[in-house]
C-alpha cells in the first residue's frame, strides 16, 4: 500500500497486562518519551510506565466543591438576609445552621460535576475519531487487547527502528503496524 | 486512601470467606462476550417481552393516573384534613430509600475495596437512578400544580420572593436533585468504557453509531484510565456522604416538625438505616430472578447473595433499634402526646399495619441468622419481598398515624387511600420495571471492565498462592 498520509505512530499488541507494562518500561528506558498504552481496563503502574505523573484532577474537584459550597451559602445569605429578610419562627435572619444542608448539597454537586467534566476535558473527550481507530485490531483494546503505541512526533522516532524495537518486545501475535494521521 | 488500609480491609473476613466472587475458567474475552452478548443479541426473548410488557402497561396506568390527577386535582387522592401527607410522601420516601442501596454498593463498597461489589454495582446504580426518578414524581405531583414546580428553585422572579431556606422541604429539593444528578453521573461515568466495548462489538451500524456517541470516543488510553480512576474514586468519595445526607434530610422533613411521632431525634440515622435495609432488599428482589434468567451465576455468585443477606440482617437490626427507641422515648419523655400516639399505633385503628410492619421488618429478617436460609435463593427472595412490604408499611405508619389524630379530638380523622392513590403507586412500579427492562436489553448489566480487573487480581492472587505453596 502506498503511503499517502504522514505517519502518526507505530502500534504493537501484547498478550497480557504484565507484558504491556514491561514493554512500556523498556520503551521509556530506550529513550522514547512520546507514547501511549491502550488497554481494556485500568492497569496499575501503566500510566507511570509511559511517563505520566501529573494529575490535576483532584485540584479541579476541590475547586468545584469550594465554588459549589460558596455559591450555596451566599445564595442563601443574600436572599434570606439582604434581599428579602423574613421572620420565620423568630429565628435570626442569618440562621447559619439552617443554611448548612443546602450548602453541603451544592458542595457535592459542584465537586461531582467538576470530577466528571474535568476528567473528560483533561482527557480530550468526547473525541469520536482518532487515528488508532483506523486499525481493525484496535477493536480488541476494549476486549482483551493490550497495545503500546509509539508516536511519530517523538524526536528519536524512526519508522523502521520503532517497528523493530516493538518486535523485540515480543508482541503477540506478532503484530506491529504503522498508524497514519487522519485527514485534517 | 492509603494502600495499607485498603489491603487490611480486603484481607478481612468478607474477602477471604470460602465462596468465590467469580467462578473459575473465565478469560478477558469470555467475560466481555458473555456480558455484552445479553444486550447485543438480536433475539429478544419472550420473557423479556413479558416483563417489559408488564412494565409498559403499568406505565400507561401511571400516565392515566397523572392525567386524572391533573384534570381533577389532588382531591382524587385520599388526602384530607388532618392527613395532608398520604401516599405521595409514603411512596416518595419508600422509593428514595430503595435507591440508596445502589449508591452504597457502588460508592461505599468501592472505598472499602470489597471485590464482591463488582458484578452487582452497575445494576444497583441503575436501580438507584430509576428509583429516584419514581421518587421525584411524587412531591412534584403532590404540590398540585406540577407545572409550577420551578417555584421551588431560587430564581429572581416578579413576585420578588425567595425559597424559605429554613424549611427541610427546600433542603429536600436540593438534596434530591443533587442526588439524582450525581447518581446519573456516577452511573454514566461507569458505563463509558463498557459503551466503548459495545461500540466495538456491535454488528449493526446503527448500534455502532449510538453506542459510539455515548462512548464519547473512549479508547482505553493509559492516561485516560488514570484520570478516569481518580474521577471515579472521588465521585465515590463524595457520593458516600451524599447518600447519608439525602436520607438524613428526608428524616428532617419529619423530625424538624413538632408533630408527635415525627419530632424524634433518632429519625435521621434511623431513616438512613431503613433506606439501606429497603434498598438491599430491592437489589435481592431484582438480582435473584435476573441472574437466573440470564445465566449470570458465574458473576453474581452465592457469595454476593450471602453478603447481601448479612447486610440485610445488620441494617434490619439497626431499624429494629430505631423502633425500640421510638417506643422507649414515648414512655421516657413523659409526654402525654407521645404516649397517646404510641397507644394509638399499638392498639388504634392502624394497629394491624403497625404489627405487620414489626413482623416484616423485625421478625422475618431474624431468619437470616441461619446459614441455610442465607444459602437458599428462594428463601432470600421471599424475605426480600417481605422487607420491601415492611418498609412501605413503616412509612405508612410514620406518615398516617402521626397525622390522623391531631392535637384536638375535634380534628381527628381517618385516612383511606383511593383507587387513584393505588394506581399511581402501581404505575411507578411499572415505570421502574420498564426502565429496568430497557436497561437490561440495551446496556451491559454488569460492569465489564471491572470484571476484567477482578479477573486479573484473582489470577495474580492465584499465582502468588502457588508460589507460596
Amino acid at each position: 500500500m502506498e503511503r499517502t498520509l504522514p505517519l502518526y505512530g507505530m502500534l504493537a499488541r501484547y498478550p497480557d497486562p504484565d507484558t504491556l507494562v514491561e514493554a512500556a518500561e523498556k520503551a521509556t528506558a530506550a529513550g522514547y518519551t512520546q507514547m501511549e498504552a491502550y488497554s481494556p481496563m485500568p492497569i496499575h503502574g501503566l500510566a507511570e510506565a509511559i511517563g505520566f505523573h501529573s494529575n490535576r484532577l483532584p485540584w479541579i474537584v476541590l475547586l468545584g466543591g469550594i465554588v459549589g459550597g460558596l455559591t450555596g451559602y451566599f445564595l442563601q445569605y443574600t436572599t434570606a438576609v439582604i434581599d428579602y429578610p423574613l421572620n420565620v419562627g423568630g429565628k435570626p435572619n442569618h440562621s447559619w445552621p439552617q443554611f448548612v444542608p443546602v450548602t453541603f448539597e451544592l458542595t457535592i454537586l459542584g465537586a461531582g460535576l467538576a470530577a466528571v467534566l474535568g476528567m473528560l476535558a483533561l482527557n480530550g473527550l468526547p473525541r469520536p475519531n482518532h487515528p488508532v481507530f483506523s486499525i481493525d485490531e484496535f477493536k480488541l483494546a476494549s476486549r482483551d487487547g493490550f497495545f503500546l503505541f509509539l508516536l511519530a512526533r517523538d524526536p528519536i522516532f524512526d519508522a523502521d527502528s520503532a517497528a523493530s524495537f516493538l518486535r523485540e518486545l515480543e508482541p503477540a501475535p506478532l503484530f506491529v503496524v504503522p498508524v497514519e494521521e487522519e485527514h485534517a | 486512601m492509603s494502600d495499607s488500609i485498603r489491603d487490611d480491609v480486603s484481607n478481612g473476613p468478607v474477602a477471604t470467606s470460602g465462596l468465590p466472587v467469580l467462578e473459575p475458567g473465565h478469560t478477558y474475552s469470555t467475560i466481555t462476550d458473555k456480558i455484552s452478548e445479553i444486550a447485543l443479541t438480536k433475539r429478544t426473548s419472550r420473557r423479556w417481552l413479558m416483563g417489559f410488557g408488564i412494565g409498559f402497561t403499568l406505565t400507561m396506568v401511571l400516565l392515566y393516573s397523572i392525567a386524572v390527577l391533573l384534570i381533577r386535582g389532588v382531591g382524587v387522592w385520599g388526602l384530607n384534613n388532618p392527613v395532608g401527607w398520604g401516599f405521595a410522601i409514603i411512596n416518595f420516601v419508600w422509593w428514595i430509600g430503595i435507591g440508596h442501596a445502589g449508591t452504597l454498593i457502588s460508592a461505599v463498597l468501592l472505598l472499602l475495596n470489597q471485590d464482591w461489589r463488582t458484578s452487582i454495582n452497575r445494576f444497583a446504580e441503575a436501580m438507584t437512578l430509576f428509583a429516584v426518578s419514581c421518587a421525584g414524581l411524587f412531591p412534584l405531583l403532590h404540590i398540585g400544580r406540577p407545572w409550577l414546580a420551578y417555584w421551588l428553585l431560587p430564581y429572581p422572579n416578579t413576585m420578588a420572593v425567595w425559597p424559605q431556606w429554613r424549611s427541610p422541604l427546600i433542603w429536600d429539593v436540593f438534596a434530591v436533585t443533587t442526588y439524582a444528578t450525581i447518581s446519573l453521573l456516577f452511573w454514566y461515568v461507569g458505563l463509558i468504557p463498557d459503551l466503548a466495548t459495545m461500540r466495538d462489538r456491535a454488528k449493526s451500524s446503527f448500534a455502532k453509531i449510538v453506542y459510539g456517541i455515548f462512548a464519547l470516543g473512549w479508547r482505553g488510553a493509559a492516561r485516560h484510565w488514570h484520570r478516569y480512576e481518580t474521577a471515579y474514586l472521588l465521585l465515590a468519595g463524595i457520593a458516600t456522604p451524599l447518600v447519608v445526607s439525602v436520607h438524613t434530610i428526608v428524616g428532617y422533613d419529619f423530625a424538624v416538625s413538632i408533630v408527635p411521632g415525627w419530632h424524634v431525634t433518632v429519625f435521621p440515622p434511623y431513616f438512613v438505616a431503613g433506606a439501606v435495609f429497603a434498598g438491599f432488599a430491592m437489589v435481592l428482589t431484582l438480582a435473584i430472578p435476573i441472574r437466573a434468567f440470564y445465566g449470570l451465576q458465574d458473576f453474581i455468585t452465592e457469595r454476593h447473595l450471602r453478603n447481601m443477606a448479612k447486610i440485610l440482617l445488620a441494617t434490619g437490626l439497626l431499624v429494629a433499634y430505631g423502633y425500640m427507641m421510638e417506643t422507649f422515648m414515648a414512655w421516657y419523655s413523659g409526654s402525654d402526646l407521645e404516649w397517646s400516639l404510641l397507644m394509638n399505633r399499638l392498639f388504634g385503628p392502624y394497629a394491624v399495619q403497625y404489627w405487620a410492619l414489626l413482623f416484616c421488618n423485625v421478625v422475618v429478617p431474624q431468619l437470616l441468622w441461619l446459614r441455610s436460609i442465607r444459602g437458599s435463593t428462594i428463601a432470600l427472595w421471599l424475605i426480600s419481598l417481605v422487607v420491601g412490604v415492611g418498609m412501605w408499611l413503616e412509612r405508612f405508619i410514620i406518615v398516617v398515624t402521626s397525622l390522623h389524630r391531631d392535637f384536638l379530638p375535634s380534628s381527628w380523622g381517618m385516612y383511606t387511600p383511593t383507587f387513584w392513590d393505588w394506581s399511581l403507586y402501581l404505575g411507578t412500579i411499572g415505570l421502574f420495571l420498564m426502565l429496568l427492562f430497557l436497561f437490561i436489553r440495551f446496556l451491559p448489566v454488569i460492569n465489564i471492565f471491572e470484571m476484567r480487573v477482578l479477573l486479573e487480581k484473582k489470577e495474580r492472587e492465584k499465582e502468588e498462592g502457588e508460589e507460596r505453596a
